[in-house]
């Protein structure tokens, strides 16, 4: 299959499975194994892409134009497949994950679920083989209005409550910020392709270049930079397979990774390094790592915990990119990956205690590591990957952080990373050590295993293992990465 | 570009499609009254509007390049007879009025049979193809006066026709004697207008009129004949604060004259607005510029805030969308303000998308009267589910009123923004989408009332027929399509902005 049929091929695949989940509804087992073999083929479609192109940059793809100059168009990109592996990789081992949860803890329409989370997936990966900022911004906003309905699942006030907020700062800031700034863009430029080396050098300058990085940077609200992280932690009222592959994974690293393109292709790595247009942006991500990290350790559900916790990941980010050097980019780039192995890890944990004895504060774990060996297990392997220990992915991409801090002499930059990692190390690390070494009086030495059935406890399992694998591969991402700053090292040498 | 004056020696059918374009639905009408059956009254009316839609086809289609076909009534040439001129901009008015009558005339039999009694429906389809021609009329001809009789035409049948939804709720009766004070009183305003133009130049063709201000500059006269047209024409746009008539109006109407006076009426006063504006007055009269900048401009702003604010607490999905309207046509008014062609080019699109936009979800709203008795939010909850297709054209709609990508809402607004960006008005651009927030907030809550209530226990609630939902889910599609392919609706309006923009030059298609 050649490049581009397979990029439609992979958005078409699990729209597809969504109509089918509809059709099928009454059959659930055909049902769940159609939208698992979508998730197969999506994924192959995928690796195909990677197996034509390996690393390079293809021609965009133009669909068809919407107006004269604004098309919608595809191409891969590094960035931009790496998004694509990730999401659709994980969307095999999560749809598993998703039969299991659904079906243990009866929740109610499955199709309805399954429908939507396809067609979020469908938008994923439009947003990751996006070949300009219109393309991107249409599924963006597509993403947003179909996770709506998942996070709004259960119908409850309290459910209700949270989509509303979700939508609301997801669409308010895209349409209030992203919407003005990508529409400046284009009256400044007369183009959005995403370009190596930024479009935006020589058309704009002064305080400006920051005004328009604000707007994109706050306008970008799935990338949850403080102040406008609100929606994540409402958004957590979602059946936790959602928490888990869209608030860890999809939707959170579609927010990161339209501010990566934004940085690269936008704006250019040089052009924010030689306007300084980004420091301000470095202190607020910095202080949004370091906030949401305290916040988090003052939550006791644990779903909040983790996505304060996603707050503060992202910003890493985010900082990756305000940086504005390579090391910084590459440390970012890489962190979208390993944040995301290791953060679904974690969520799928939650869920499985979830399902398993309907556990949902941290304060009720007491000593469930013992009955839920395994779960626990898969959760302290993530948590060590978060904050970025070896043998684990996280690791390397806070090292090529560091790096990138240190390159620009940014000591306290390194000072936030460290501090980060060790509130990392008291929020997270103190659930395992609750949940292995605190007694409880109501679980006997020596209880049976209380684990759900095997579709909810294995998943997170092979994500642990995934966070292994993640370390001894992480030199490959970054060869794989290093195109996109390469040529950004080119044109500073033009 | 060249004027192809058509002479009436000329006497092939295609020479004489400007006056067909009126003719047809002007002769029906009184043949529905004549005929006196009931049952053919309804295929007289949609064949005649099918007619006008494919003539007004036909001309947009020749007129894109820029070209001026010029008419002249009985042969009489202008100034002396009456001159029906077509260009860009009101060939594209004239597709939008009679592309949308002829989908609402098939939605109009079944909602139309439930909701007016039987005996009025011979004179309802007269009254409502004397409004469609008014409409017409309005928008084709070429001279000052006669827009003012086409107007009258059409508000007196308007008024006829929002009457017609007394039999289910008596206050259409004061809604509609409310619009008629107040329609009366715009369209008076309007004709001393006329009077003090006619008073200054002699002369009534519109081209005519604009070469002879041009010629003779500004004066207190054509000062006093801008404010009064100006005034006039406003009241018949619903522009803030002369809007009051609108939403009684849209509210109590029966459903499918709301869908077509909400797509069609105040886009066609929007059109005259800017024909007056831009061709008949210079847009470099300094006066002019004052009034657009410090009276359209702020009116529109406060319209986009103030009624999407009021919109917002509405209970009535109808009444909802009719304040949902004046603050569109606030972002129609600030496209015109911006003065530019870009700003020119976002109004005129948007009041193509906005007409297919608001008549699909005033369709939807005649389904769930339809079907559940009422659009209040109370009757309508957890109706997502037993009225599916309705309900998924809602969403579709919705969000093309708010302006997600993809719709035909967004393009409007991406013109628009990118017009005051242009203009170097930064606030405005924010606030077009702060505003537009608004819209989010009003739009969601009848998205959740739908989809996130539960429905009462007691619900026998069913899809409305296949008629209504094939007119409401063209439009619904339409939404989609024009918001991914704007070959026609860009060119025709960016035509229609140049040849606007241009002035009297415009006007002689040179």
């Amino acid at each position: 299959m050649d490049t581009n049929t397979a990029i439609l091929a992979s958005m078409l695949i699990p729209a597809l499975a969504a109509v089918a989940n509809l059709a099928l509804r009454e059959a659930p087992n055909i049902r769940d194994g159609t939208t698992l073999v979508a998730a197969i083929l999506t994924f192959g479609c995928v690796l195909n892409i990677l197996f034509n192109e390996g690393s390079g940059t293809t021609e965009p793809m133009v669909l068809f134009s919407v107006m004269p100059g604004l098309d919608l168009a595809f191409n891969v990109e590094p960035l931009g497949l790496l998004f694509a592996i990730i999401a659709s990789g994980l969307w095999i081992i999560t749809h598993l994950y998703g039969v299991g949860y659904m079906r243990g803890n009866n929740e109610d329409n499955h199709a309805r679920f399954f429908c939507f989370f396809s067609i979020a997936i469908s938008a994923t990966l439009g947003i990751a083989f996006a070949a300009n900022m219109f393309t991107l911004f249409l599924f963006y906003e597509a993403l947003t209005l179909s996770t709506f309905p998942l996070v709004a699942h259960k119908g409850t006030d309290e459910a209700r409550a949270g989509a509303r907020v979700y939508l609301g700062i997801l669409i308010g800031t895209s349409i209030g910020f992203l919407l003005v700034a990508v529409i400046w863009t284009w009256t400044l430029t007369g183009t959005l392709d995403f370009t190596k080396g930024g479009i935006l050098a020589g058309h704009v300058a002064g305080p400006m270049v920051a005004v328009l990085l604000a707007l994109y940077a706050f306008g970008i609200g799935k990338a949850a930079l403080m102040p406008f992280h609100r929606w994540l932690p409402s958004a957590m009222v979602a059946p936790t397979p959602v928490s888990a592959l869209l608030h860890a994974v999809a939707v959170v690293k579609a927010g990161v990774f339209t501010m990566l393109k934004v940085g690269i292709y936008i704006f250019g790595i040089d052009f924010l390094a030689e306007t300084g247009a980004s420091e301000w942006l470095m202190w607020l991500a910095a202080f949004s790592i370091v906030a949401a990290s305290v916040v988090a350790m003052t939550m006791d559900n644990l779903k909040a915990r983790l996505a304060y916790s996603t707050v503060s990941q992202l910003s890493y980010i985010t900082l990756g990119m305000a940086l504005a050097t390579s090391m910084g980019v590459l440390g970012g780039g890489m962190h979208i990956a390993m944040h995301a192995m290791g953060k679904i890890t974690l969520f799928m944990c939650a869920g499985s205690i979830y399902v398993a004895v309907h556990k949902t504060e941290i304060s009720q774990m007491t000593g469930l590591g013992r009955i839920m060996p395994i779960t626990f297990g898969a959760f302290l392997i993530g948590a060590l990957s978060i904050i970025g220990l070896p043998p684990l992915g996280g690791s390397w991409s806070k090292w090529l952080l560091v790096m990138g801090a240190a390159d620009t002499g940014q000591w306290v930059m390194i000072v936030v990373l460290m501090v980060s990692s060790l509130l990392n190390v008291v929020y997270l690390l103190s659930i395992v050590g609750r949940g292995f070494f605190l007694p409880n009086p109501d679980i006997p030495v020596g209880a049976n295993s209380a684990e759900a059935g095997v579709l909810v406890w294995l998943p997170p399992v092979l994500t642990a293992i995934g966070c292994v694998v993640l370390f001894f591969y992480a030199g490959e991402i970054q060869t794989f990465l290093s195109p996109l700053v390469a040529e950004a090292g080119m044109n500073d040498g033009q | 570009m060249a004027t192809e004056t058509v002479h009436h020696t000329a006497l092939t059918l295609v020479d004489h499609l400007p006056a067909l374009q009126i003719l047809v639905p002007f002769i029906a009408a009184p043949l529905i009254v004549l005929i006196g059956s009931r049952r053919l009254a309804w295929p007289i009316a949609f064949a005649s509007s099918a007619v006008s839609f494919i003539i007004a086809a036909v001309l947009l289609s020749s007129v894109l390049d820029g070209s001026v076909i010029s008419y002249h009534m009985g042969g009489w040439a202008p100034p002396v007879g009456i001159e029906y001129r077509v260009d860009a901009a009101n060939a594209f008015v004239l597709l939008l009025v009679s592309a949308i009558s002829t989908v609402v005339l098939p939605y109009a039999r079944t909602s139309i049979g439930k909701e007016v009694s039987a005996r009025h429906h011979t004179l309802f389809y007269t009254a409502y193809l004397l409004c469609f021609s008014g409409l017409m009329g309005v928008a084709i001809t070429g001279d000052a006066f006669n827009v003012f009789v086409f107007l009258e035409i059409s508000s007196l049948s308007t008024y006829v026709l929002i009457a017609q939804g007394s039999e289910r709720d008596k206050r259409a009766l004061t809604a509609s004697y409310d619009y008629l004070i107040m329609g009366t009183i715009g369209a008076t305003f309007f004709v001393i207008g006329i009077g003090f133009l006619y008073m200054a130049t002699g002369t009534l063709n519109m081209a005519d009129l604009a070469d002879r201000i041009a010629d003779q500059g500004d004066s207190r006269t054509i000062r006093a004949a801008f404010a009064f047209i100006v005034v006039g024409i406003g009241l018949k746009v619903a522009m803030y604060p002369v809007h009051r008539w609108l939403p009684n109006a849209y509210c109590f109407a029966p459903s499918a004259i709301t869908a077509f006076l909400a797509a069609t009426a105040t886009k066609v006063a929007v059109y005259v607005l800017l024909r007056f504006v831009f061709s008949v007055f210079q847009p470099a009269f300094l006066f002019e510029v004052n009034t657009l900048e410090f009276i359209i401009l702020p009116f529109a702003l406060i319209a986009m805030f103030a009624c999407s604010f009021v919109a917002v607490f509405q209970s009535d999905f109808k009444m909802m969308l009719a304040f949902s309207s004046v603050a569109q046509i606030g972002y129609i008014l600030l496209g015109i303000a911006f003065l530019n062609e870009t700003g020119v080019t976002a109004a005129i699109i948007h009041l193509f998308n906005h007409g297919i936009t608001k008549a699909a979800l005033f369709m939807a709203v005649g389904a769930y009267v339809f079907s559940a008795g009422g659009s209040f939010y109370d009757t309508m909850r957890g109706l997502g589910r037993r009225m599916p297709l309705t309900s998924a054209a809602v969403v579709i709609s919705g969000l093309s009123l708010i302006g997600v990508p993809g719709t035909a809402g967004f393009i409007s607004k991406w013109v628009l923004v990118q017009g005051a960006l242009e203009k170097g008005w930064w606030p405005v651009a924010i606030l077009i989408v702060a505003s537009s927030l608004l819209a989010v907030i009003y739009v969601w809550r009848v998205i959740e009332v739908l989809y996130l209530q539960k429905t009462p226990d007691d619900c026998e609630v069913r899809e409305v027929p296949i008629s209504m939902l094939v007119p409401m889910w063209i439009l619904a599609l339409a939404c989609i399509w024009f918001g991914l392919n704007t070959d026609m609706t860009m060119s025709a309006a960016q035509a229609a902005a140049q040849g606007l923009l241009s002035g009297s030059a415009g006007m002689m298609g040179q």
